[in-house]
């Protein structure tokens, strides 16, 4: 069934008794060519492109809860494309590209809105880093633009601007970057790959891998075992637990990242604005509430809940340029588990294990690469190459020193 | 979380910082026949356990300690801590 104007109109007049569920709750079979790990934005994604680009067939999403109960449900919603390096900029401006059409292609109101983003300056170090990465971005063909302190004043006229300690000197503005409704990211991609015959298995665990002479079989689960000639992993925030029963440790920690939703406001603030000198975002959802975030806690986590200290952190950080933010009441706050890569960046690569093939990795950053992390890990698993965006992403990058390292933090996990 | 100091007793969590795993007390021999392999694994690889977790803390804001903190990463709760210096010479470490 196809969504449309029109289509509302019809159920409209007709009592609305042609709705369909989006997607079907399919048994799984005992066979599949590609079995998908996770169904989260990623996995299902993956599951999408694989049916839709590369014309793959008996392709299932096995998900141990419901399909975007994960991090797509519980993320700050912000997409763009604003990385300095080689290994990262082109993927995520091809997953940008793959936003910017996204609602056309899988016929889903997504609420993709380019809104903007503000990555707000504070020193004269931070003005050449970010002038740096602005060009890095164009090169790249992405759009950037350096903006002075009066052009931001006039569009935000609510920001402390001359905050004693941290007084914004400027900003570095990607005006296609902005905000995406993220459940529908999840339902978008699940109903459009369960209308070309991917099987959604939801309440399904995996409990471990058969893998015979270095071979992945299939999977085993609490629906039993279910046999396919290639798996992929897309459980980010899980990834070590998963990987562990094949035997694999990862390049991985496990950490907890809060956010964070004020009561709903009347609309004040127009983008995505980032604090430069501390670790803040904030962004205004449409229902109204303002949805901001920071550092993550710091140590490693599976709780999904974080402790005080960081919030009290966030809430300054939010003071320091958003002084309004202190008549704002938090409604809801909440924590999900990132996987914290040794060096900042993803892996969408082939394991030792024949048949075998891992996504994650993706530290807070996971939700904007939900569009070309779902294209490249299909591109890699229905032709055993790495899309051209994306061969960076490799396990082996620690072992020979081609490290994607942003920030330049070395192996710490928590300072990426 | 409060952390159970063993010299100073109950301390906050937001005076210390964090490094990981405390396998990272178990830095390889860097002589040995398979020493690149083994720095590789030890920099990079984590087992990164849901559930019980020893993990090395610095007592940064206080005595500057270094500490093993056996801590569930499931519910947050602290089961043992030790002074990290009397954990590496319990494994033979001079130091």
């Amino acid at each position: 069934m196809r969504y449309s104007g029109f289509r509302v109109i019809k159920e409209a007049l007709t009592g609305h008794k042609g709705w369909r569920p989006a997607w079907r709750e399919p048994e799984p079979q005992s066979h599949y060519d590609i079995v998908i790990i996770g169904g989260g934005g990623h996995g299902l994604a993956t599951a999408y492109y694989l049916a839709k680009e590369f014309s793959q067939h008996k392709i299932a999403v096995i998900e141990k809860g419901w399909i975007g109960g994960g991090n797509v449900g519980r993320n700050t919603t912000i997409i763009r494309s604003n990385y300095l390096l080689d290994g990262n900029e082109p993927f995520y401006e091809f997953s940008l590209k793959l936003w910017e059409g996204l609602e056309q292609d899988f016929n889903y109101n997504a609420m993709v809105s380019q809104r903007g983003i503000l990555n707000l300056i504070h020193s004269d170090a931070q003005r050449d880093a970010f002038t740096r990465r602005g060009n890095a971005m164009i090169l790249n063909g992405a759009d950037a633009e350096m903006l002075s302190v009066e052009q931001i004043k006039a569009r935000y006229p609510f920001l402390n601007t001359d905050d004693a300690r941290f007084p914004i000197k400027g900003g570095l503005a990607q005006h296609r970057g902005g905000t995406v409704r993220h459940d529908a990211v999840a339902w978008g991609y699940a109903r459009g790959a369960d209308s070309r015959g991917v099987d959604i298995i939801q309440n399904c665990e995996v409990t471990g891998f058969r893998i015979e002479n270095g071979k992945c079989l299939g999977v085993e689960t609490t629906k039993g075992f279910i046999g396919a000639n290639k798996v992929g992993c897309a459980v980010a925030g899980s990834s070590s637990r998963l990987m562990s029963k094949a035997d694999m440790r990862l390049p991985i920690e496990s950490h907890v990242l809060q956010a964070f939703v004020s009561e709903g406001l009347k609309p004040v603030l127009p983008g995505v604005i980032t604090f430069g000198a501390g670790h803040f975002y904030c962004s205004q959802s449409d229902k109204g509430g303002l949805v901001f975030g920071g550092d993550i806690d710091g140590y490693n986590s599976y709780a999904q809940r974080g402790n005080l200290p960081v919030v009290e952190d966030v809430c300054e950080g939010g003071m320091a340029i958003l002084p309004m933010l202190g008549r704002a009441r938090v409604l809801r706050m909440w924590g999900g588990i990132m996987d914290m890569s040794m060096d900042g960046s993803p892996i969408i690569d082939r394991t030792h294990i024949d048949g075998l093939y891992f996504n994650g990795g993706w530290c807070y950053g996971g939700f904007k690469a939900t569009p070309a992390s779902g294209y490249c890990f299909a591109h890699l698993l229905a032709r055993d190459t790495p899309h051209p965006t994306a061969t960076a992403y490799r396990f082996n990058r620690f072992e020979t020193g081609h490290m994607i390292d942003e920030k330049g933090m070395g192996n710490q996990p928590n300072l990426h | 979380m409060i952390i159970e100091h063993p010299l100073l007793g109950p301390r906050d969590s937001a005076e210390f910082t964090y490094l990981g795993d405390a396998s990272l007390i178990d830095r390889p021999d860097w002589q040995a026949e398979t020493a690149t392999r083994d720095f590789y694994e030890y920099a990079y690889l984590r087992d990164n356990p849901a559930g019980w977790h020893r993990e090395l803390w610095f007592h940064e804001a206080g005595d500057r300690s270094w500490l093993v903190v056996t801590r569930n990463t499931l519910t947050h709760e602290i089961k043992s801590v030790e002074m990290a210096r009397d954990v590496a010479r319990a494994q033979g470490r001079s130091k």
